[in-house]
C-alpha cells in the first residue's frame, strides 16, 4: 500500500493558478493508492468494480487532493465542498481516500464488504462520515446535486457540488431532468463529471443505447461543456481549478472526462467483462506489480 | 356551504373557502416561514392546483418550481434538505407515490432527510381523468417504506395542525390529501399528534375506523345508526404509520365489529394495517375492509364515484346497516 501523508490538503478555495509539477507528481501518487486500495478491499469482498475506478482513479485524486476544500477530519464541515457519485459503484476507490482525510477509522477498510461494515459496494451517508450522499441508484445523483447547490443558494453558503456520473447513466431519464432543472435555476456552482470510458455491463455504451455526442447535448441542455483527458491529472487539475475559481458563472458545468475503462491493467482495458470481476492471489500480485511499473511509483 | 351548488363545480370550491385543505398548504408554509421555519417549497408543473403558488408569490427564493420532472424533484428536495433545509414537495399523488417511489425510498427516506412528500388528488377525487390520475395505492407503498411516516388527515384544519407538527418532527413524511376542498371535521385549533388516532366513539356495535376524506361521511353515517339505535362509534386514524395499535384494540375489545373506510384499494392500505394488528393482537371483533375492491375505478364526477362506490355518507351507511343485522 502507498503511504499516505496528506501534507498539501487541504486545498485553498481560493483562486489558484497551474497546477506544480510536484503537486501533479502527488496526484499520481495519489491515484495509484486508489487502485492498489481498490484491489485489496476487493480481496476481500472476492469480487468488486476494478475497472470502474481505474477509469476515474484520477479524477477521484485530482477532486479530492486538489480541487475540493475540505478540512482534514471534519467530514460534515458546513462549507466543505460536496462530492456526489452517479457512479456509487466504484466507492470502493473512494473509501480509501476518505479514510486518508481522516474521516474514519483506516481500520474499517480492512473489513470492507465484511457482516455489519460500514462500507459496501455503494457508498452510504449514513453510515460512511463522508459520504455526501448515498447512491446505488444510477440516475439520482444530479438530482441530489440540484438540491444541494439550490439549498446551498438559500443558506447563502457559496460551496460547489461536484457529481461524477458514469457514461452510461447518461441512459438515465432522470439525469436529463436534473440537467434541465440546473440550468434554468443558474446553478453556476454545480459540476459534473462524465467519466466516459465508453462501456457499461452489457457491452459497449453506443452499442447498449447510445449517448453521443455528449458535447452537444450537454450544451443544448443549457451546461458550459469542457472536455479532458481523465487520466491527465494536470489538465484535469488546471480545469477544475479554473471551474472552480469561476463562481459567478451563471451556467452548470459539465466536464467530460475521456478516460479508459481499466486503465492500468492491459486486459481490463481490452475486456469489458471487468466491469465486475475478480483477481485471484497470484493474478492480484501480478497487477500490483503491473501498476507498480506502468504506473511510475517513482 | 351552498347546498344548492353541485359539489364538483368550481362554484362550490370558491364558496366552501371554510378550511380548504390545499389552501391551507400555502397559507401555513407562509404563517411557518414568516415564523422563522426553514421552510422551503417545491412543485412540478401543478402550483395551481395544490395552491403552492401562494407561497411562491410571498416567498419567491423560497420556491422552486421543477417542471413536470417529478423524480427529479424528490431526489433534489432530498439534497436540499442536507443543508438544513425542510423541503415540503407536491404533486398528484398518483405520480408522487408511484412514479417516484423508488426516490422517495432511497434519497429521502433512507437517506433520513426531513423531506414532507406532499401527494395531493389521492385515491379517485381526480373523478374523470381517469386511472393514471387516480392514487388508490400510495397507502400501501408508502407505508411499507421503512422509516417514511404516512400522514392521510381528515379536512384542512387537521392538515395545517399536521403541518405546524410537523417543523419540529425529524422523519420524512408522505402527505395524503384528497381534493383539497374536503368537507370540515374539525375546528381550527383541533389538537394534532402524529401516531395518535382521533377517537370520536367506540361502539359496542361497531367501529368504524376511517382515514382522510371518508372521515367526514363516516361521522354523518355514524351519526345517523345511532339516531336509529346503534351502538356505533369512529375512529379517525389520520396516521397510517405509525400506526395507533392502542385505539385500534380499544375498538377490537369493544366492538363486535370493526369496518375500516378508505378512498384506497382495500389491499395493502388501511383495512390492511389494522387486518395485520386484529390477526397479531386477537381481540374478537369481526373485521370488514371498505374502499376501492382490488379494481381500477369507472370515469365520472367524484361525488358520483364516491356514492358508487359507496364512500359518501349514505354508502357508507348502509354498508354499516347491512353488518348490523
Amino acid at each position: 500500500m502507498a503511504s499516505s501523508g496528506a501534507t498539501s490538503w487541504p486545498s485553498n478555495s481560493t483562486q489558484r493558478g497551474a497546477i506544480s509539477e510536484e503537486e501533479a507528481e502527488r496526484l499520481r501518487e495519489r491515484a495509484l493508492f486508489v487502485r492498489l486500495e481498490t484491489i485489496r478491499l476487493i480481496s476481500i469482498a472476492k469480487v468488486g468494480h476494478y475497472s470502474s475506478v481505474f477509469s476515474c482513479a484520477e479524477i477521484f485524486s485530482t477532486l479530492y487532493y486538489d480541487t475540493m476544500s475540505l478540512r482534514h477530519g471534519e467530514p460534515g464541515w458546513p462549507d466543505r465542498d460536496r462530492f456526489l457519485m452517479g457512479k456509487g459503484h466504484a466507492a470502493v476507490g473512494q473509501f480509501p481516500v476518505l479514510a486518508d482525510l481522516g474521516f474514519f477509522d483506516k481500520a474499517w477498510l480492512d473489513d470492507y464488504t465484511r457482516l455489519g461494515s460500514p462500507l459496501g459496494d455503494h457508498p452510504d451517508m449514513r453510515k460512511v462520515p463522508g459520504v455526501d450522499f448515498s447512491s446505488g441508484s444510477i440516475g439520482h445523483a444530479l438530482s441530489n446535486g440540484v438540491g444541494m447547490a439550490l439549498g446551498a443558494r438559500f443558506q447563502k453558503q457559496d460551496f460547489n457540488v461536484f457529481v461524477l456520473l458514469g457514461d452510461g447513466e447518461m441512459q438515465e431519464g432522470q439525469v436529463w431532468e436534473a440537467a434541465l432543472s440546473a440550468a434554468t435555476h443558474s446553478l453556476g456552482r454545480l459540476v459534473a463529471i462524465v467519466d466516459r470510458n465508453g462501456y457499461q455491463l452489457d457491452g459497449k455504451v453506443d452499442d447498449v443505447a447510445a449517448v453521443e455526442p455528449l458535447d452537444e447535448k450537454w450544451r443544448a441542455f443549457g451546461w458550459e461543456v469542457h472536455e479532458v483527458d481523465g487520466h491527465d491529472v494536470v489538465a484535469l487539475a488546471n480545469l477544475l481549478r479554473k471551474v472552480k475559481a469561476d463562481g459567478a458563472r451563471s451556467k452548470p458545468c459539465c466536464i467530460i472526462a475521456r478516460t479508459v475503462k481499466g486503465k492500468g491493467i492491459d486486459y481490463m482495458e481490452t475486456e469489458p467483462g471487468w466491469h465486475l470481476g475478480y483477481l485471484a492471489p497470484e493474478d492480484e500480485r501480478r497487477a500490483r506489480e503491473t501498476l507498480l511499473a506502468g504506473m511510475g511509483a517513482a | 356551504m351552498n347546498h344548492n351548488l353541485h359539489p364538483d363545480s368550481w362554484q362550490y370550491r370558491a364558496l366552501n373557502q371554510r378550511a380548504p385543505s390545499l389552501a391551507t398548504l400555502s397559507d401555513t408554509l407562509i404563517e411557518l416561514a414568516e415564523a422563522g421555519h426553514p421552510v422551503v417549497a417545491g412543485s412540478a408543473d401543478l402550483q395551481y392546483s395544490n395552491g403552492l403558488a401562494g407561497f411562491a408569490k410571498r416567498f419567491p427564493e423560497r420556491f422552486t418550481q421543477f417542471g413536470i420532472s417529478e423524480q427529479n424533484m424528490v431526489s433534489a428536495a432530498a439534497g436540499m434538505a442536507t443543508t438544513g433545509v425542510m423541503p415540503y414537495v407536491a404533486t398528484f399523488a398518483s405520480f408522487l407515490a408511484l412514479l417516484c417511489c423508488e426516490q422517495i425510498r432511497m434519497d429521502v427516506a433512507y437517506g433520513a432527510q426531513p423531506v414532507r412528500l406532499i401527494g395531493h388528488h389521492t385515491g379517485i377525487s381526480l373523478g374523470f381523468y381517469g386511472t393514471s390520475h387516480h392514487a388508490t395505492e400510495d397507502i400501501a407503498i408508502m407505508r411499507s417504506i421503512a422509516d417514511l411516516t404516512v400522514v392521510s388527515p381528515a379536512d384542512g384544519a387537521q392538515f395545517a395542525a399536521a403541518l405546524r407538527a410537523s417543523v419540529r418532527y425529524a422523519q420524512p413524511i408522505y402527505f395524503r390529501i384528497s381534493r383539497g376542498h374536503d368537507p370540515v371535521v374539525y375546528a381550527k385549533d383541533a389538537p394534532f399528534e402524529f401516531g395518535k388516532a382521533v377517537v370520536h366513539e367506540i361502539g359496542d356495535d361497531l367501529t368504524i375506523i376511517a382515514t382522510g376524506m371518508p372521515v367526514h361521511p363516516a361521522l354523518a353515517a355514524m351519526r345517523e345508526l345511532r339516531v336509529k339505535g346503534h351502538s356505533v362509534g369512529l375512529i379517525d386514524m389520520h396516521t397510517i404509520k405509525p400506526l395507533d395499535r392502542e385505539a385500534i384494540m380499544a375498538a377490537a375489545r369493544k366492538s363486535r365489529v370493526i369496518l375500516t373506510v378508505e378512498e384506497h384499494n382495500i389491499l395493502g392500505g388501511l383495512g390492511g394495517a389494522v387486518a395485520e394488528v386484529l390477526a397479531e393482537e386477537g381481540g374478537g371483533a369481526r373485521l370488514v375492509r371498505h374502499g376501492i375492491k382490488d379494481e381500477y375505478s369507472l370515469i365520472g364526477p367524484p361525488s358520483h364515484l364516491y356514492r358508487h362506490y359507496k364512500l359518501d355518507a349514505a354508502g357508507i351507511e348502509g354498508v354499516a346497516q347491512a353488518l348490523l343485522a
